[in-house]
């Protein structure tokens, strides 16, 4: 009958109509000295990453983790490994948020620990307050990580959770937390509005949470409250005191039993961290929520055929050495498997169809400078991953777009613009991983931070700015040259020098991914090797938003 | 030729009824179906799903639990033979296997016994005839003097008749009082005064009888099978002499140890037993030997017994096959010089009781059972599956477990392999106990008598031990290891993964009141570093069709798990081990079970009495109350001080194991 048929036609049409993508040989020498160099000058970056990181998540250190644990308390990252479904994995962002920012303050993680992690089988975003490291107030920083958080469940559609143990606002740093729009009032500007869109706001307080701090369990549309441990106040006892002279205690004041029983400011009523963590689970599982979106058909799910620690060999961390982007793609994907797009034409810019953990993905890569028909290939493809509802992966390693006359009469910048239009308005998902240099008009083109990719990674060895140090040195350089070549003076090689080293040691020093994602510019530093888990993990978080239809600007022509 | 025999047959028999339960019915079904017999089962209220009933081809409800209105329902039992036309009852072991009222009854309404003459069974089943029937047939028995005339001279007279060691006797006597043994003439004397002395004393009697004293003796019994044309072999001999309170524990053929004379004269004698009361189809007669192989008659036993299975391994026959063609009138199969003895077997019986614990019978639900599987040299008999009840009507035995090895060694190899195999979860079992039985040193080196276990005792029972670091380091990695899972999805598969970090994941168990934790960090694709008290172990599992392999620090081992609620149980190659896993702290003061120190059941029963409520003080050790389990009656004692919040134990109800009986105030 005709219903058989479209069923076997639909089971087998899987099977038999498939046709596997090209696998990529690689051209790589594993032997060679560049590539025995350049292993062992990333690794060396990667074990430094790798240290930071170790060193940051030890939180406020022994004194105060002790101080913590003697109340009974469990550590944010303890609490965040309780919260999730067991053995599954924990997609943290901005590890090193605030990482040497505020000079002999030392804040590490920013106080607050955010990410994605899986809660009774539903993509979540946490966000932790760390009491450990200055009792978990906020410093600029931690707000915009708190914010960042809170962006990335709107742009993806998560539930929030906030584990709240906060004294607040950082009082001697109230002018940079507290009046702007993205200050700390943003925070639960939009608890409103993501409650609003149905993104469900769930707070659990483990710890104080005063003044502003309150608002994030009573705006929240569930809360849990932990008995003899969390509290909510608009006011603590020393100002309740001096307000109006009235003692009492912080438990009486605020406490589980006052807003279970009697406010009605929280709704659930905790024993201890576990049962807080336990109960909030159960909030989770009673959202009703049930992921079905997809970028389309799931494919098979096969980790590269070439092992992915080579990527140090074939990248290195001398931004000046050029290698295959393709190389790069084979250790990340699918199988080592893609379909390339236009591989003739424009080839300074890599397109190309993969999948990632099943999920079809389209790939743009840089192997050099942007041309005219670098840029008018990339817009093409583009075009195409949004017609079809495929999530963009951008690996940005690009100095920029061409200069010259000859490029500036092809129309580079019309092009460039076409290539910046078609990734502004791209409203598939896109991540974005810096694995070289993020110089000028070409981190535009590439999605960087400023083109609302969903997660933007950096690995260690690259380097974002306006332009290169050298380059910048020289262009200043120059400046001051001809300029006092036009007053007839003289321009010495020291002169020369004098201007161009602290432009360089400038320009390094910011352009270094720490310099950035201390500053949250990013999603995080992350290991070349651990990037396609960090791409799938993003991926699947991103497709919890339906995708919505992409409308182009006016392409210049 | 087999032809010719059936047509001397004169019955025919195409549907037997197994007026029994548990393993030996399961067995006897198997046997029938492979003679494509049909079978019908019999149950009682508590055997309704029992494995015997699902075997069989038809099954019929007998009555209640107790034996008394079921299993041993005469009447009943025939009944069901009339409504489905069973025409022979195969009776097993126990319950009606030698009662010659039923044999009868059978008999008049025209229903095949499998089994022996009614007359058989009577003979044998009085003592002092039986002995007088042997001494005739020209069967050693244990020779004594019970007669009136009580001086020294004629006591010491008969004592030389009988042959030192003797044992005086009071005739009054008991429990070991007024008796004594006589190694030789010397010592006759004095100990014939000291033995009055005490008659007097205890008894007010100081007459004496006098019989063999057999030093050491082994229980050594022959498997032998008699045909309705008078004919009778012997399948070899069994050692039983590993009995703990006449329970027998191990048993083994042929007897390890005795020479081929002595173990054809020990056959031939069961033989002239056997047919000096014409016996027909499968019996056991019992001897005990001393160390010198000298063998004397105990008793016949007139049925298939519990572990005719070792004699079946060594002669390579189905003796309930051999049961039914006797039955039917065929010869027996086998003439004696066919029957050939080729290796060695043990049985292990397998029982719900608790060595640690006075070997205290348990009844309840078999939670968890694996047993080792069945192949060419192990065999399994056993009646219940995971999820049956072991119950308190009956025998708790679970199974038997029978090895066949090309000798000795090799079946007691076997078997102590086969028992680290044998998985139980919910009832405690005696299955260390047997392992240390086999593995004992006299068991090993055949220094077997009866009194192997008395004297044993302190090395067999097992001692619950602290768990290794590599049982916590293995439960740990069982505990962390997840499936792979189908899904593409990197949240599914991207197992405990970080970035930039290791996870460090956190195991707790609980063991005899010890917090033990693990530490598991990942190195890699199943592959951890695992800290246990403040040790490394570097880890590896791999999951396998029935449990996993783990490698800890090179040593690679098979083990498999059992976890229910909160109870982990291990099985490794050194036995089970038990752990609990903790639950988060504030369970107890949020769910309504039994938090520390609380009172809960010991095992399934029913409760008796009740002698607190709520309010009262107890102090540790104060009885709360009482009940009664295996046919024995317990007491539930306080574990700790303090103030009667509830009790949840009603009298009459029937508690399971565990099951809150009384909780404290906090």
């Amino acid at each position: 009958t005709f219903f058989i048929s479209r069923v076997m036609l639909r089971r087998f049409g899987r099977v038999a109509a498939q046709t596997r993508s090209a696998v990529w040989q690689t051209q790589v020498d594993k032997n060679s000295d560049v590539f025995k160099e350049n292993d062992a000058s990333l690794r060396a970056d990667v074990a430094q990453l790798r240290e930071r990181v170790a060193e940051v998540s030890l939180g406020g250190g022994e004194k105060y983790t002790k101080l913590h644990k003697s109340r009974g308390k469990l550590l944010p990252r303890e609490r965040i490994q309780r919260l999730i479904d067991p053995g599954s994995p924990f997609l943290e962002l901005s590890q090193l948020a605030a990482y040497e920012l505020y000079g002999d303050e030392n804040v590490p993680c920013a106080g607050i620990l955010t990410g994605i992690g899986r809660v009774n089988g539903t993509e979540c975003v946490i966000v932790a307050n760390d009491a450990t490291v200055k009792g978990g107030s906020y410093y600029p920083m931690t707000v915009k990580k708190h914010l960042r958080a809170q962006e990335i469940a709107k742009e993806n559609n998560l539930p929030c959770i906030y584990l709240v143990d906060s004294g607040g606002a950082n009082l001697p740093r109230q002018a940079d937390v507290f009046p702007e729009k993205d200050h700390f009032g943003r925070i639960f500007f939009n608890q409103a509005n993501l409650s609003a869109e149905g993104i469900p706001q769930i707070a659990v307080v483990m710890g104080s949470c005063t003044a502003g701090g309150a608002y994030v369990p009573a705006m929240a549309d569930e809360s849990i409250i932990v008995k003899n441990q969390g509290t909510i106040f608009l006011g603590g006892p020393p100002l309740v005191q001096a307000a109006t002279g009235e003692v009492i205690s912080a438990e009486e004041l605020g406490g589980a039993d006052l807003h279970c029983a009697q406010s009605g400011v929280t709704d659930h009523y905790a024993l201890d961290d576990e049962h807080a963590l336990d109960l909030a689970r159960n909030v989770v599982k009673n959202l009703n929520r049930k992921k079905t979106e997809t970028s389309g058909r799931i494919l098979d799910n096969k980790a590269p055929i070439y092992n992915p620690e080579e990527l140090y060999g074939i990248v290195g961390t001398n931004l000046m050495r050029p290698y295959d982007v393709r190389e790069v793609v084979a250790r990340m994907f699918d199988n080592s498997e893609f379909d390339e797009f236009k591989a003739k034409f424009g080839d300074t810019l890599f397109c190309g169809f993969s999948t990632l953990f099943g999920n079809p993905v389209g790939i743009i890569g840089n192997n050099g400078v942007l041309f005219s028909e670098s840029a008018l290939k990339g817009t093409h493809f583009i075009e195409l991953c949004c017609q079809r509802n495929i999530p963009l992966i951008f690996l940005q390693n690009i100095t920029g777009f061409m200069v010259g006359r000859e490029a500036e009469a092809g129309g580079i910048a019309k092009n460039g613009a076409k290539l910046v239009t078609a990734v502004a308005c791209a409203k598939v998902p896109k991540i974005t991983v810096l694995i070289g240099g993020s110089y000028g008009a070409g981190n535009y083109g590439m999605c960087g931070r400023a083109y609302s990719p969903r997660f933007l990674f950096m690995w260690p060895n690259s380097r974002i700015s306006v332009m290169g140090g050298e380059q910048a040195a020289t262009v200043l350089s120059t400046v001051t040259k001809n300029k006092l070549a036009r007053a007839g003076q003289e321009f010495t090689p020291e002169m020369e020098q004098a201007i161009k080293e602290p432009i360089i040691e400038r320009f390094e020093e910011e352009g270094s991914p720490y310099y950035s994602t201390a500053r949250i510019w990013d999603d995080g530093v992350i290991d070349p090797v651990d990037t396609r888990n960090v791409m799938g993990l993003a991926l699947s978080a991103a497709l919890n938003k339906p995708i919505e239809k992409t409308r182009f600007g006016v392409f210049r022509m | 030729f087999r032809q010719s025999v059936r047509n001397l047959a004169t019955k025919r028999i195409d549907k037997i009824l197994i007026a029994n339960r548990g393993e030996i019915a399961c067995r006897v079904i198997r046997s029938a179906k492979k003679l494509a017999i049909k079978t019908v089962a019999v149950y009682s209220d508590v055997d309704r799903d029992s494995m015997h009933v699902k075997m069989a081809d038809e099954a019929f409800h007998i009555g209640g639990a107790a034996s008394a209105d079921s299993y041993l329902r005469k009447d009943r039992i025939l009944d069901v033979c009339k409504r489905t036309g069973a025409q022979a009852v195969h009776p097993g072991y126990g319950f009606l296997s030698e009662n010659a009222e039923f044999a009868d009854l059978l008999a008049e309404n025209g229903v095949i016994f499998i089994g022996p003459s009614t007359e058989a069974i009577l003979d044998m089943g009085i003592k002092s005839k039986s002995k007088h029937i042997m001494d005739e047939a020209g069967v050693p028995i244990i020779k004594g003097y019970h007669g009136d005339q009580q001086d020294d001279a004629t006591l010491l007279a008969e004592s030389r008749k009988i042959g030192f060691p003797v044992m005086l006797k009071a005739i009054m006597g008991g429990g070991g009082k007024g008796m004594r043994i006589c190694m030789n003439e010397g010592e006759f004397q004095s100990q014939l005064d000291s033995a009055r002395r005490e008659a007097l004393q205890g008894f007010g009697d100081d007459r004496m009888l006098v019989e063999k004293f057999v030093e050491d003796p082994r229980h050594v019994e022959v498997q032998v099978f008699g045909d309705n044309y008078g004919d009778a072999v012997y399948l070899y001999e069994r050692d039983c002499s590993v009995q703990r309170r006449h329970q027998k524990v191990l048993e083994e053929a042929p007897a390890p140890g005795i020479s081929w004379d002595t173990r054809r004269a020990i056959g031939e004698a069961a033989v002239r037993a056997a047919k000096a009361v014409n016996y027909s189809g499968a019996g056991t007669v019992e001897f005990i030997m001393d160390k010198h192989e000298n063998f004397y008659f105990m008793e016949m036993n007139t049925r298939l017994q519990v572990e005719h299975p070792v004699s079946e391994m060594i002669t390579g026959q189905d003796l309930v096959e051999w049961q039914i063609r006797v039955a039917r009138g065929e010869k027996i199969p086998l003439k004696q010089e066919d029957i050939q003895l080729n290796g060695h077997s043990i049985e292990a019986r397998v029982y719900a009781e608790d060595p640690e614990n006075g070997f205290l019978p348990g009844a309840g639900k078999l939670v968890y059972l694996k047993n080792p599987e069945d192949d060419e040299h192990t065999r399994v008999e056993t009646g219940v599956r995971t999820g049956d009840d072991v119950s308190q009507y009956y025998d708790p035995m679970i199974a038997k477990l029978v090895v066949w090895g090309n000798d000795r060694q090799e079946a007691l190899d076997r078997l102590t392999e086969k028992l680290s195999d044998y998985h139980v979860v919910g009832l405690p079992t005696n299955l260390k106990f047997l392992k240390r039985c086999a593995l004992s040193k006299d068991f090993q080196e055949i220094n077997l008598d009866t009194g192997f276990i008395e004297r044993n005792e302190a090395d067999l029972i097992p001692k619950t031990m602290a768990p290794t670091n590599e049982a916590i380091v293995t439960s740990a990695l069982i505990r962390s290891f997840r499936e792979p899972l189908a899904s593409t999805n990197p949240f599914d598969t991207l197992i405990n993964w970080r970035s930039n970090m290791p996870t460090v994941e956190k195991f707790s168990f609980n063991a005899l009141g010890e917090t033990y934790e693990a530490n598991m960090t990942s190195l890699g694709s199943n592959h951890f570093n695992v800290q246990v008290g403040g040790q490394n172990y570097d880890s590896r599992i791999v999951k396998k069709e029935h449990g996993f392999t783990v490698e800890i620090n090179g040593v690679r081992a098979h083990v498999s798990h059992f976890e229910e609620n909160n109870e982990f149980h291990l099985f490794t190659a050194d036995g089970p081990v038990v752990l609990e896993i903790p639950k988060p702290k504030y369970s107890k003061l949020t769910e309504g079970g039994a938090s520390d120190g609380d009172a809960v059941a010991p095992m399934t029963g029913t409760i008796t009495q009740v002698m607190v409520k709520a309010g009262d003080t107890v102090a540790a050790g104060d009885i709360l109350m009482t009940m009664v389990a295996m046919k024995m009656e317990h007491t539930i004692k306080a574990p700790k001080d303090g103030v009667i919040k509830q009790v949840i134990g009603i009298e009459g109800e029937t508690v399971d194991r565990k099951a809150l009986l009384v909780k404290y105030e906090e």
